[in-house]
């Protein structure tokens, strides 16, 4: 741990739920990370041991689909965080991560975080509580994806009604 | 003008003089976006029966196909307004009925009916000394390109734009060289895709997310916000939960027209008519009115 | 005063009595000065909106009997003409008609011309309820009041010529003193005429509202209204005021019809409501249209036609590739709240002047005096259920 990584954690708003004491103790779990443009940080299936602050730079989530190749499902910049993985048995990627471009991040120990939640509920509730607005509000941004609202009518099947062309 | 006191009224938006009849302009050029979407440039005739007032930017005008039917359509560019009217009109449309994919196909030299120009503007002008943001859905930036183009015409008086566009797939995204340009004369561009292809190495995710990284001054910035009813209501909750007041958000809402100056009932939400206190709403104004199931 | 006197009367003239057999000089007088002249006249078991030729086609010694879902002609036992309310048309059947084309164009010269087909028509509007002057009003003010004004109204509203005739026998479903207005018209008139057909004999007290009004008047014989007379029929309007077959509370409808839009009231109406639009195309203020392009076989010739819609048919909110309101529920509550909330909004006066022919005219009887009553009963249920306890209050016994 560095005191410039406890800065460089605190001035995240993500962390915004944990006191000054919890954030001292996450940053001894954490170290940074630099990533190249098109470098890969982990590939679907691997052992998710680690997740991200991304502080600067842009990451792709990405799906190695039979036929059309890696599907990017979604991209991640500046103040988001990385992998959720690491929260849930069995702990492995079900996606795959690539930098669109060069991307500097705090990366933190997934096992070592995990200990020190259950080690320490209040810790562990404060982690928790900083994860799950990303969550719901990523969840919430894939369901109106999934609408695929701009579609043209003819793209979408649509209720029973006669229809007045316009 | 009566001397009354320093009482400054709002400009009154041009207005149509002969409402239901159509002056039928001609199509001067045709540009293909989008698989489904096309840019019309439309003149004057040369001896117009009647005079069509200039547009600005947010209205729309009641576009004809001779024989077909009406539709309402906003104006996407600036068009050329010598002389206080419409000589020149720009539309970007989508061919998703009878009417607009007779418009759609419609061929330099064919004659398109205007009427109008309708509704409310942008009023672009307002946010002089403040931060612009915009943000399209899809379709929507074709009504908001008349608010970049209106911006970059008188760049001192603005502080940041940002124009943040989400569409479909990379092949729906409209203006795609436009775009560029924009970002070399100051508009700060960031665009995202909801589905992406193997060519595209820019962002992927809902307009949304782009809200949160954007640089500018919430409590000095007016918000422009246009694309699908849902997609305008996450947005301007987004753009709020950023900290821009709710009254300097607008968006521009679409509903059935059958006549576009008030008199046909179609287009009514609650107590507004589109057609009349609309397009272009306050967020203030049209929050509560969005989210009532089937208004 | 001698009749056929050219005096060049003013509105603030005395009334006058016309016995019902001179009203052939009204329509002379009437037709001479080139108006058409449109009226109540009985046609397949109703009175109807009609153009009429002669005074002889009114609908002497007629009635009618009305509740929800019900209307009946009967004969009556007077001669009466216009002793009948809520039929199933109104005068927008002449101002604002059912079809009218907006303009036709030529793909050759590029060029549209604005209009209807053929000369257009100066109406007389003989026996205009006072419900329905108001109601006139009420769409000259969203018709040509707002900024752009509907050029085919316009053509008929200007120039038209209204004869009101006041009510003495209000209806079953009749609340217009509940709306602001009642049985006695007081302006928006060229002439007013009030029936009397007693022991008295068959005849109308008449005043004119407008210099046009005197002049009418003047090539009508008449004589000078005695009190006794004036006062009779004076007397039978004002009873007409509290005979109404309904109420409504008007007070706070926008705001009750706002705070309505979750009911589940809505649920109820859907329950009976069969959305066949009878009470859109009965109301005098309903005015929603819709257009149709049609061409001949060359495609060089276009014209649009404009003809009445309905809020309540399923494809009126149609938008991107479906409606809007598809329900049952949101077509009922977007037809009440907006004839009864929203129009306030959009033009400043509530669009219902409680002429009863939405309560009569509906198949299935729906009452909108009661469908007010029903949500304004919700409402106060829920603003009980939602205050807090209140502690009893004390004897002052106690600090």
């Amino acid at each position: 741990m560095t005191p410039a990584l406890a800065v460089r954690i605190s001035a995240h708003p993500f962390f915004a739920a944990l006191t000054d004491t919890q954030l001292a103790a996450l940053a001894q779990d954490g170290m940074a990370a630099t990533f190249t443009a098109g470098e890969r940080l982990f590939d679907e299936g691997g052992i998710a041991d680690r997740f991200w602050l991304i502080e600067q730079g842009s990451i792709a989530l990405d799906m190695r689909v039979p036929g059309r190749g890696d599907q990017i499902v979604e991209t991640l910049g500046a103040g988001t965080v990385l992998g959720w993985s690491w929260l849930n048995p069995p702990y492995r990627w079900h996606f795959g991560a690539m930098a669109r471009l060069a991307t500097t991040a705090i990366a933190f120990d997934a096992s070592s975080v995990r200990r020190r939640c259950d080690a320490d509920p209040a810790f562990g509730y404060a982690a928790l509580r900083s994860f799950t607005p990303v969550i719901i509000e990523r969840l919430q941004a894939t369901r109106l994806r999934l609408l695929d609202l701009y579609a043209a009518p003819s793209q979408v099947r649509q209720a029973e009604t006669q229809p007045t062309d316009a | 003008m009566t001397g009354q006191g320093t009482a400054r009224s709002p400009p009154a938006e041009p207005a149509a003089t002969a409402p239901a009849v159509p002056c039928f302009y001609r199509v001067i050029s045709r540009r293909e976006d989008t698989s489904d979407t096309v840019t019309l440039e439309l003149t004057e005739p040369a001896r117009p029966s009647h005079l069509i007032p200039a547009f600005a930017p947010g209205q729309f005008a009641m576009l004809t196909a001779f024989g077909v039917g009406e539709v309402p359509i906003s104006v996407s560019g600036l068009g050329d307004n010598g002389g206080g009217r419409a000589r020149r009109l720009e539309h970007t449309l989508r061919a998703v009925g009878a009417v607009t994919r007779a418009l759609h196909a419609a061929q330099p030299g064919s004659l398109i009916g205007v009427r109008g120009p309708f509704g409310t503007s942008w009023d672009v002008t307002s946010a002089a000394g403040r931060d612009i943001v915009i943000v399209a859905g899809g379709i929507g930036l074709a009504p908001l390109r008349s608010v970049v183009l209106t911006a970059l015409a008188d760049r001192p008086s603005y502080g940041r734009i940002v124009l943040l566009v989400g569409a479909r797939t990379p092949d729906d995204l409209l203006y795609a060289g436009e775009l560029e340009r924009w970002r070399r004369d100051g508009v700060e561009v960031a665009v995202t895709v909801d589905r992406a292809d193997t060519g595209w190495s820019g962002a992927v995710g809902l307009v949304t997310a782009l809200i949160e990284p954007a640089r500018l001054a919430p409590g000095n910035s007016v918000a422009f916000v246009c694309g699908p009813d849902i997609m305008m209501r996450f947005t301007a909750d987004a753009l709020a939960a950023r900290g821009i007041p709710v009254h300097r958000i607008r968006v521009s809402l679409e509903r059935n027209m059958r006549c576009g100056a008030g008199w046909c009932g179609h287009c009514q939400l609650g107590p507004l008519l589109v057609c009349r206190d609309g397009p272009v709403v306050g967020y203030d104004r049209a929050a509560a009115l969005m989210r009532v199931r089937e208004l | 005063m001698p009749p056929n006197q050219d005096s060049g009367r003013q509105p603030s003239d005395p009334a006058v009595v016309v016995d019902a057999d001179r009203l052939p000089a009204l329509f002379d007088a009437l037709h001479g000065r080139g108006y058409t002249v449109a009226g109540p006249t009985v046609r397949d078991g109703a009175i109807v909106v009609a153009e009429l030729a002669s005074a002889a086609e009114l609908p002497f010694g007629w009635g009618v009997e009305t509740e929800a879902g019900r209307y009946r002609l009967r004969e009556r036992s007077d001669t009466a003409a216009f002793g009948h309310s809520a039929g199933p048309q109104s005068w927008k059947s002449v101002l604002h008609p059912s079809r009218a084309r907006l303009w036709s164009a030529d793909r050759v010269t590029g060029t549209a011309e604005a209009g209807e087909t053929g000369e257009r028509p100066r109406y007389a509007l003989l026996g205009v309820r006072p419900c329905d002057v108001r109601a006139v009003g009420i769409l000259d003010q969203v018709l040509t009041g707002g900024r752009h004004a509907d050029p085919v109204y316009r053509g008929r509203r200007d120039g038209a010529f209204i004869i009101a005739v006041e009510c003495t026998e209000p209806g079953a479903t009749c609340f217009c003193t509940s709306m602001g207005g009642g049985p006695g018209a007081e302006s928006g008139f060229d002439l007013a005429m009030t029936e009397l057909a007693d022991s008295g004999g068959h005849r109308f007290v008449v005043r004119a509202g407008t210099p046009a009004g005197a002049e009418v008047l003047a090539d009508v014989p008449s004589r000078a209204a005695d009190d006794a007379t004036i006062r009779r029929a004076s007397t039978a309007v004002n009873e007409a005021a509290d005979r109404m077959g309904r109420t409504m509370p008007a007070q706070g409808l926008p705001q009750l019809l706002a705070d309505s839009r979750g009911s589940p009231h809505w649920d109820d109406v859907a329950s009976r409501c069969l959305t066949c639009g009878n009470c859109t195309m009965v109301c005098p203020t309903c005015f929603c249209t819709t257009t149709e392009d049609v061409t001949d076989l060359t495609g060089d010739h276009a014209e649009r036609w404009r003809v009445w819609d309905s809020c309540f048919a399923l494809d009126f909110s149609y938008l991107h590739g479906g409606s809007v309101r598809t329900s049952g529920q949101s077509r009922y509550r977007q037809w009440i709240s907006h004839k009864l909330g929203t129009w306030h909004d959009q033009f400043g006066s509530s669009g219902c002047v409680g002429c009863g022919r939405c309560i009569a005219w509906c198949p299935v009887g729906i009452d909108i005096t009661q469908e007010v009553s029903a949500l304004a009963s919700l409402q106060d249920a829920a603003a009980t259920a939602a205050e807090p306890d209140r502690p009893a209050a004390t004897d002052g016994s106690g600090p």
